[in-house]
């Protein structure tokens, strides 16, 4: 299976990356290269055999419903890029090079 | 104090008998790390100034000489959160992020009296097998400086190697610990999945990783984890299987102990010297009473793969917080809410990890999710029965940690795929959830060779008993590096 410039670009929209056209070449050969390493899987007969997700012998882990203090808003504040009134400011969803 | 030549009884009797300070002890630690990092590189930040407060707060109510790790500087891997003190994942994505909380491992430091020295340097959010995808500095081999230290834990290995600290922590999804522990010449353990909390750990891989530590001898080592194990509310993942003292009984030698050697783990991939290194091993542990005999485990070979699409489809999830909203790094010159995104993320990942999410965000996406997600969840299943067949007949797995000794810096950073093969004897321990060792069992042209233990699930004490006993027989764990002539 080869993977596309075109694959490569569509995967990246999908995980919020943008590539230039030099590192999208790059990155196209290199997935590539991976991808081939990872195919070697499809020689593995794998009928009936059930999924591995965890390896905990836990299974849902319940907790008493008590109120806790939550942190300090301010304190949750520390590291916001930018907040005024308590809000973590962004910018504006509608692009603003656009007309209305 | 020096490191080389003492271990944390030594330096703790030091501190008891009044031989020096802690605040001396601290001091002295940060003098040497100032002289000998300008050649290693280890550490990111130092926190010398709440260190050294810490160290006048032990000595002014005096050290517990019931407690070993009283006073006693250590490092810490850059992915461990403490609060107050800068850390990035060796990440322009959070070059600026001051936690407001600690790790549990590190509230159980604190709690230990461990006095947190720096942080120390990684792959970027753990990816990577040299420390050469860090954003901000490449790290160093204790034993040639030429040389990678390993990774992810590259800087936790380099400065316990180097003699900058006596125990540091690190973290381990598919190596991480114990193949900078091999490159270096120390032990490192990962510990069994869920032994150790993972709160405050950055995810990487959440069903794999696991915080353990580095230190120079094993029976440190053992002290180190029963600070740092046990159940946390904080960690629905973390067991609330009672926690051993790891160091009681651990002289008890490995007599009658029955020792499994997978043949897969001598493919040809792996360097003569390191092969004859391990057999030399084995010959010892039959010296010292144990029974070894060769097993299979015959779907070790596909452990790389499963591996790289179950980790990176982990990371792409995990990784999707960093999204320059509330913080970290946030890019200027944003038109609209998904310039936000797209640009701060694009700007703040390096190449590394950006692979790893694309293969992740590729693996769990409509069309391709049965044939590489579900697939490799299928092979997991298939590499854990592997290891359920030997240990119902074996209490140990050995063989070497890692196929080749330190590689140059620079050799191998653009072929993704031979960096990511040179983690196959590692990652199988973390597909299945199992504790895992390497500690020094030899030397190939002057670079350090890393024996590897596997113990069944919460069975470290098991690995202890066999690395002390080990050691008891070996010299190499008394080896240590001359760093720029000058040491």
């Amino acid at each position: 299976m080869a993977i596309t410039a075109n694959e490569v670009e569509h995967v990246a929209s999908l995980a919020k990356l943008k590539f230039t056209d030099e590192e999208l070449q790059k990155f196209t050969g290199q997935m590539d290269a991976i991808i081939d390493m990872v195919e070697q899987l499809q020689e593995v007969d794998t009928t009936g055999v059930p999924v591995t997700s965890t390896v905990t012998d836990a299974t849902n882990v319940m907790r008493e419903d008590v109120a806790v203090k939550g942190t300090d808003r301010d304190l949750l504040m520390e590291n916001v890029p930018e907040h005024q009134d308590g809000l973590i400011k962004v910018p504006a969803i509608i692009d603003e090079s656009e007309e209305a | 104090m020096d490191y080389f030549k003492t271990d944390l009884k030594g330096v703790h009797e030091a501190l008891v008998k009044k031989d020096l300070s802690v605040e001396e002890l601290t001091q002295e630690t940060f003098a040497t790390i100032k002289d000998r990092d300008q050649k290693i590189d280890a550490f990111l930040a130092l926190n010398e100034e709440k260190a050294v407060k810490k160290a006048q707060a032990i000595d002014a109510r005096g050290v517990n000489q019931d407690n070993v790790l009283d006073g006693i500087p250590v490092g810490i891997k850059d992915n461990i959160v403490t609060k107050g003190l800068t850390t990035t994942a060796a990440s322009k994505m959070l070059y600026n992020f001051n936690p407001i909380y600690n790790a549990t491992v590190m509230d159980k430091l604190d709690e230990a009296g461990m006095i947190t020295v720096g942080k120390l340097n990684m792959d970027e959010f753990a990816m990577g097998s040299s420390t050469e995808t860090s954003t901000f500095k490449k790290t160093k081999n204790a034993w040639d400086q030429t040389k990678v230290p390993g990774g992810s834990s590259g800087g936790s290995a380099a400065a316990v190697a180097s003699g900058q600290v006596l125990a540091a922590l690190g973290s381990d999804t598919g190596g991480s610990i114990r193949q900078p522990a091999a490159f270096n010449g120390i032990v490192g353990v990962k510990p069994t999945y869920g032994r150790v909390s993972r709160f405050g750990l950055i995810a990487f891989a959440s069903s794999m990783d696991q915080i353990g530590p580095l230190t120079r001898n094993v029976y440190d080592n053992a002290l180190m984890l029963n600070a740092i194990s046990g159940h946390d509310s904080r960690d629905f993942t973390s067991s609330a299987k009672e926690v051993p003292d790891f160091t009681q009984g651990i002289d008890q030698g490995v007599k009658g102990m029955r020792i499994a050697v997978p043949k897969e783990y001598f493919s040809e991939g792996v360097d003569a010297d390191i092969q004859a290194a391990v057999k030399d091993a084995i010959k010892t542990f039959e010296k010292l009473g144990a029974t070894v005999d060769e097993v299979s485990l015959p779907y070790s070979k596909y452990g790389v793969p499963v591996y790289y699409i179950i980790a990176s489809s982990e990371a792409s999830s995990n990784l999707q917080r960093f999204d320059g909203i509330r913080y970290g790094f946030r890019a200027d010159d944003v038109k609209n809410l998904e310039d936000v995104y797209v640009k701060s993320r694009s700007e703040g990942f390096g190449d590394e990890v950006k692979r790893r999410i694309m293969l992740g965000t590729f693996s769990l996406s409509a069309g391709t999710y049965d044939a590489f997600f579900k697939k490799a969840a299928q092979v997991r299943t298939l590499i854990c029965r592997d290891f359920e067949n030997v240990f119902a007949n074996y209490d140990l797995i050995i063989g070497p940690t890692t196929p080749t000794t330190a590689y140059g810096l620079g050799e191998r950073i653009d072929d993704p795929v031979t960096m990511y093969m040179n983690d196959i004897l590692t990652i199988p321990v973390n597909l299945a959830g199992l504790p895992g060792m390497s500690l020094p069992a030899g030397f190939s042209h002057k670079m350090p060779i890393g024996l590897q233990l596997i113990a069944p699930r919460f069975r470290e004490d098991t690995m202890y008993k066999a690395g002390f006993a080990f050691e008891q027989a070996t010299d190499f764990h008394k080896a240590f590096p001359v760093i720029g002539g000058q040491n």
